[in-house]
């Protein structure tokens, strides 16, 4: 399926080349490279160095920046700004997101395209603010009213931060909504080498004047977006809409089209969206899964079992949803153990078990006392099986 | 009701948007039509205009109604959507219109940071003293005594006084008009649309259907005679002030704000 955004080769507006920096800056530094030039937030740890650095950015980079009254606010800011055509974003942690989340849903009604990253700490409620934890990824897909689907993305170094960051504000104008960046508090202040691009490759919204807005015969399911002031007399609501925005309270077939599309969008995305990294054995006999900065201990646990000889390898979630299922089965057709190494209380593993179900035996090594899931843990997991 | 208001507002109302949902009676409407004759005295088109509105009756104002872009937003937050529609564009016009239930209970803290910010938008706060559209249940403006669906035996909360309250966060354009009073009222939105700021307009609603039909016989909770002017209410014992609301335009203190 062909992506339907303009793609256009820019070069950044930030010097290129390697440097060394805290990840949350690396992110801040990655949004303004793939065009971010409108933020709002509201302060919480442990992602508040984002916001410092987009005011810092903005300032030779003429972004507009606003510190809302709370995270419902910074949203609805980024989503309202958004429709005037600017790429836009939002930083916060656990509580933050909470909040953030009906208009989350909002934004996927509306096919909006924005950023929002999650710093992630451990939970659940106010839990500890400068802990790392990965306790959100279920929020992410399934914490909205409704059940809508989403795009995250799950980063496990600096070099990733800014990857990722760059790729989801591509991939919320190409697929017009908002992309979860589903970073931890270890890659978030994390400090490593990495290296910024001197051109990026810039994906666009697609527009053609008087086309519908909020629906599409095009295979992608992807509908053209205006914005204020095209002149296209816009009707954006989150209630249920035909295919020029406007409300439709009682119709089932409106209401049936919208559902479909929404998910089916990603659906035929898929190719475009999911990512993943393998290490080690291809089609190993012990497979590990893992993502974000768990996955960094997963990696090294894995080098070790690799060293003993074991057939081992790692399956590495880039994207987290939509679930890279046609990945994970294919990396586990011959594994007779699947260990998923994540720093909650069981929340991925829980996919993992539905899409190999009557496959390997699955277990999973968690954490979720606010520490960072260390390689020997991995290691004796793996050994203990 | 429809068809005149079509003949009447060509450009102004969208045709796919009629019947209007609204009930016989309703103030939304005139509320409405005084907003297209603020912009025709004005010479301004709406379409230059971004709409906003939050949830309720009173949003169903702008959207789908109004020819022009309207968002139509969650229950509570048109205006923090607004703030990032003018951040991001500046040069366009923005308008919030919703109703009370939505721009001051679950809306409240936005409305006054905006206030505070001096945000330049206008914001028209339609209030008919309860929630309509869910069936008139008690709002943070329903007045004191007054009988609604979760108060049957008369509301025992006082009201916030809407522009008492966005004048001490900080607002320097703050109004309050019946929508009975059709010339205040244009005039009063013309002003605010020269307004450099952040404009706060409480228009007096009216609810047959939730409001009037419980509060007075023959649907007639509100009438003019409920309404003093600023001027009016100067010669009055703070007695006779007591049920009468007070209408125009408040003055900021100026000494308030440190520029
Ligand atoms: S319920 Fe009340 S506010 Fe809503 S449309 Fe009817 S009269 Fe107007």
């Amino acid at each position: 399926m062909s992506i339907r955004a303009t793609k256009q080769i820019e070069n950044s507006p930030l010097p290129g080349g390697p440097a060394f920096i805290q990840g949350n800056e690396a992110i801040a530094d990655a949004a303004v490279i793939a065009g971010c030039r409108f933020f709002a937030g509201y302060p919480i740890t442990p992602s508040s160095e984002i916001m410092r650095r987009m005011i810092e950015r903005f300032h030779t980079l003429d972004g507009r920046f606003v510190q809302m009254e709370d995270e419902l606010g910074s949203i609805a800011a980024v989503i309202g700004a958004a429709w005037t055509g600017a790429k836009a974003m939002t930083a916060t942690s656990g509580p933050g997101l909470s909040l953030m989340i009906e208009n989350l849903g909002y934004a996927t009604m509306t096919e909006t395209p924005l950023l929002l990253v999650n710093v992630q700490r451990v939970g659940p409620s106010t839990g500890q603010a400068t802990r790392p934890a990965q306790g959100d990824v279920m929020q992410a897909r399934w914490g909205g009213h409704g059940g809508f689907p989403c795009i995250a993305l799950a980063p496990s170094s600096v070099q990733e931060l800014i990857d990722f960051t760059i790729r989801a504000f591509n991939l919320a104008e190409a697929f017009r909504t908002p992309v979860l960046l589903m970073a931890d508090e270890i890659v978030g202040h994390l400090r490593e080498n990495c290296v910024f691009p001197e051109q990026v490759e810039i994906w666009q919204r697609y527009y053609a004047p008087g086309e519908p807005p909020f629906d599409t015969d095009h295979p992608s399911l992807v509908p053209s977006m205006p914005k204020f002031g095209d002149g296209e007399d816009l009707l954006i609501t989150g209630s249920t809409h035909d295919a020029r925005g406007l409300r439709m309270a009682s119709s089932a077939e409106v209401q049936a089209r919208v559902s479909w599309r929404l998910h089916e969008k990603f659906e035929r995305g898929r190719d475009e969206i999911v990512r993943t990294q393998h290490f080690g054995e291809a089609q190993p006999k012990l497979l590990l899964v893992s993502y974000g900065g768990s996955a960094r201990a997963a990696r090294q646990a894995l080098t070790r079992l690799l060293d003993q000889g074991r057939d081992a390898g790692l399956l590495k979630l880039d994207t987290l949803w939509p679930f890279p299922e046609q990945q994970l089965q294919a990396a586990a057709a011959k594994a007779d153990q699947v260990l998923v190494v994540e720093a909650n209380c069981g929340q991925i593993v829980l996919e993992v078990e539905r899409l190999l179900r009557n496959g390997p035996r699955v277990t999973a090594h968690l954490r979720h006392d606010g520490e960072a899931i260390t390689p020997s843990e991995v290691l004796a997991a793996a050994e203990a099986l | 009701m429809s068809e005149r208001l079509l003949t009447q507002y060509p450009e102004e109302l969208r045709p796919e948007a009629f019947p209007t949902t609204f009930c016989p009676g309703c103030g939304h409407v005139p509320l409405m039509t005084a907003i297209f004759e603020a912009y025709r005295l004005k010479g301004l088109k709406l379409r230059d205009t971004t709409f906003v509105s939050g949830i309720g009756c009173a949003s169903w104002i702008p959207s789908p109604h109004f020819k022009a872009d309207t968002l139509h937003t969650t229950h509570g937050r048109p205006i923090a959507f607004a703030t990032g529609v003018k951040l991001a564009a500046p040069q366009r016009r923005v308008m919030v219109i919703s109703g009370d239930g939505d721009l001051a209970s679950i809306g409240g803290n936005h409305l006054i940071h905006a206030a505070r910010r001096d945000v330049p938008i206008v914001a028209i706060c339609a209030n008919n003293f309860i929630y309509g559209m869910t069936g008139g249940q008690v709002a943070a403006t329903t007045p004191l005594g007054h009988i609604t669906l979760t108060t049957p035996w008369g509301n025992e909360e006082p009201p916030f006084d809407l522009c008492k309250l966005v004048l001490a966060a900080g607002a320097r354009f703050v109004a309050r008009w019946y929508v009975g009073h059709r010339r205040e009222l244009i005039e009063t939105i013309a002003a605010a649309l020269d307004h450099e700021g952040f404009a706060f307009i409480e228009a007096i609603s009216l609810c047959p259907t939730a409001h009037e039909r419980r509060n007075k016989p023959r649907g007639m909770g509100v009438t003019k005679d409920l309404f003093v002017t600023i001027e009016q209410a100067q010669g009055m014992t703070e007695q006779e002030l007591e049920p009468k609301i007070v209408c125009g335009r408040f003055a900021a203190d100026s000494t308030r704000r440190n520029k």
